[in-house]
């Protein structure tokens, strides 16, 4: 079945109307001026197919939108219609701001910071399908590649806190290290569940996979998503998890000392990794661009990107719904609660893997083991939170500290009743 | 691999990997030293890329650069005196006596070594090292897995402190 043809006007595959132009450039004009043109009609279809309505529309004004629409208020509505060009106000208004480094702060640390934050952002999507053949790099260990670029973000953002100078930004950019290293390791155990279950840890291949047993991995490893979307909220510093830059309680962490568009660079990097966070989920866990069928008749990248505005969607609900935790909560809940559903999950599914190999069994099979996998999920979760002690509470009760005291002990009189 | 390209990307790395190897030698602040050190295994991961071996050019990135670093960098953070200065210490003298021995083994061992070489590209997929090391070097594989949790469990017990073990012994108490 072939999901697209090479004729120009299908626009089901990008790449054909971007080679038969480059053709056409070869034609007429010397050999290397292709090479100069390749990038810059690269570079503007991503920005206008993806880059344009991701980051600006669905990362900074939806999120603003939609927060505002949660915690019933307007959110942004002056500038243009409907406020629509309140993204291109802000960027003005960064761009001509001061970027004031403190005195005492590492100059070429603090300057080189935003700069690496920003660069690892653009390599991630190499990786990521777009359609069935519009992958810029098809690297057979894709998977291990995203985990790791993705871990280098967490380095720019410590020497943006150390460089600051500040304690303030030091206390984020160690909560954010600490952070990073706890929730990956559930992270990449849960992604460890996705490599063993279908046996190969190339992108492309995973959204094959999922195209031709007709069904998402979300369905097959229910636990491994939940788990994902946790644990990279948490990476990513995502509201309810965003310690590392805590305005009620370290001013912002380590932000703190950044202004005008080297802040600006941070915060839209911020977007552009939750961005590609959500393109990666929605490549190992949402079928990619697959979508029973339906991938023949609109363009498989529409698919996609639909799908990757969907799970930003749900980040921007949990943000506008969930308070902060604590510190300490986030970590006990990785190492305590995350880690052990992690392994056990991996155990099941590495299990299953096998006796599907063993025992030879038809592509049919993965329903049954979505059935499997399902109830485990519901039933581990429960038990393993009532273990733990995280019961849902209808009617509060007293504070635990006022428990762990032995309850309100009434203060003595004084002695001779005195005032 | 072969092209100009490649030639170009292995000079490019080769001159990064060993300006960021000489900057770790020479920066007074520890951090920025640490730092070097990165960019140091980035290139390093660059080689493996160009040596067609790209599985171990991301475990390389994924474990130096996002793990170990990251863990340097808390050694560096949570002692206080080393972190703004990286000062002269005694051991110079033999630091470089012992680097020259070190150079000077490994560059007989690089000379004296016959070099395999091939015209295909070598498969080096992630399946193969799999079964490599769950069969061929299984044994070595689970020393070094009993050598880290010794190392986990070590570090826990050293990092304990009087309070917790006081809790701990109420604990079994009550």
């Amino acid at each position: 079945m072939s999901l697209a043809t090479d004729h120009w006007y299908d626009f089901r595959d990008l790449s054909n109307l971007s080679r038969v132009i480059l053709e056409g450039i070869d034609k007429v004009a010397p050999y290397e001026l292709a090479y100069i043109v390749a990038p810059i009609i690269g570079f503007v279809a991503a920005f206008v197919i993806f880059v344009l309505p991701s980051q600006l529309y669905v990362g900074v004004y939806g999120e603003r939108r939609i927060i505002g629409r949660i915690q019933a208020r307007r959110g942004p509505n002056r500038v243009g219609p409907f406020g629509l060009l309140q993204p291109v106000a802000d960027a003005i208004k960064l761009l001509q701001k001061e970027a004031l480094t403190p005195k005492v702060a590492d100059k070429a640390l603090m300057w080189a910071a935003p700069v690496f934050f920003v660069a690892p952002c653009v390599l991630l999507f190499a990786v990521i399908p777009f359609g069935p053949r519009m992958v810029f790099a098809d690297v057979p260990a894709g998977l291990i590649f995203f985990i790791g670029v993705s871990g280098l973000p967490v380095l720019a953002a410590f020497i943006a806190g150390w460089s600051s100078n500040n304690k303030y930004s030091l206390f984020g950019a160690m909560r954010i290290v600490a952070m990073s290293v706890s929730y990956e390791v559930p992270l990449v155990l849960m992604l460890l569940c996705v490599v063993v279950f279908t046996n190969s840890m190339s992108l492309p291949a995973i959204v094959e996979f999922q195209r031709e047993t007709d069904l998402w991995l979300i369905f097959m490893q229910p636990l491994a998503f939940v788990v994902y979307f946790i644990a990279v909220s948490a990476e990513l510093n995502r509201t309810p998890t965003d310690i590392a830059e805590a305005e009620s309680e370290i001013v912002a962490g380590y932000l703190t000392e950044y202004s005008g568009m080297r802040w600006g660079l941070f915060y839209g990097m911020d977007i552009g990794y939750a961005l590609a966070a959500a393109a990666f989920a929605s490549t190992i866990f949402l079928g990619g661009w697959s979508m029973w069928g339906l991938e023949q008749w609109v363009p498989p990248w529409l698919i996609f990107i639909a799908k990757t505005h969907l799970f930003y969607l749900v980040f921007i609900w949990t943000r506008g719904t969930l308070p902060r935790l604590r510190v300490d909560q986030l970590m006990g809940f990785a190492w305590k609660f995350l880690l052990p559903l992690a392994v056990v999950n991996l155990f099941l599914v590495s299990l299953e893997r096998l006796w599907w190999l063993e025992a030879g069994l038809g592509d049919g099979m993965v329903f049954a083991f979505a059935g499997i996998n399902i109830v485990f999920s519901a039933v581990a979760i429960f038990l393993w939170a009532r273990f733990l002690g995280y019961r849902p509470e209808s009617i509060p009760t007293r504070p635990r500290l006022v428990q762990k005291a032995g309850g309100y002990v009434p203060v003595e009189d004084p002695p001779g009743g005195g005032k | 691999m072969e092209g100009a390209g490649v030639q170009i990307a292995f000079w490019v790395l080769s001159v990064l990997t060993l300006v960021a190897a000489g900057g770790v030698m020479a920066s007074r602040n520890l951090l920025h030293a640490v730092l070097f050190l990165i960019v140091t295994f980035i290139g390093v991961a660059g080689f493996f890329v160009l040596l067609s071996a790209e599985f171990i050019a991301m475990a390389q990135i994924v474990i130096y650069v996002g793990a170990i670093s990251v863990l340097i960098l808390f050694a560096i953070v949570l002692t206080p005196q080393s972190v703004r200065d990286n000062s002269e210490t005694a051991m110079v003298g033999p630091a470089i006596l012992l680097g020259i021995a070190l150079s000077t083994i490994f560059l007989f061992v690089i000379h004296d070594t016959a070099w395999p070489t091939t015209n295909g590209t070598p498969a080096l997929s992630a399946s193969a090292l799999g079964q490599a090391l769950l069969s061929t070097w299984v044994l070595p594989f689970e020393i070094a897995s009993v050598l880290l949790t010794a190392a986990l469990v070590g570090a826990i017990m050293l990092v304990r402190s009087e309070t917790e073990e006081n809790e701990d012994v109420a604990d079994v108490d009550a």
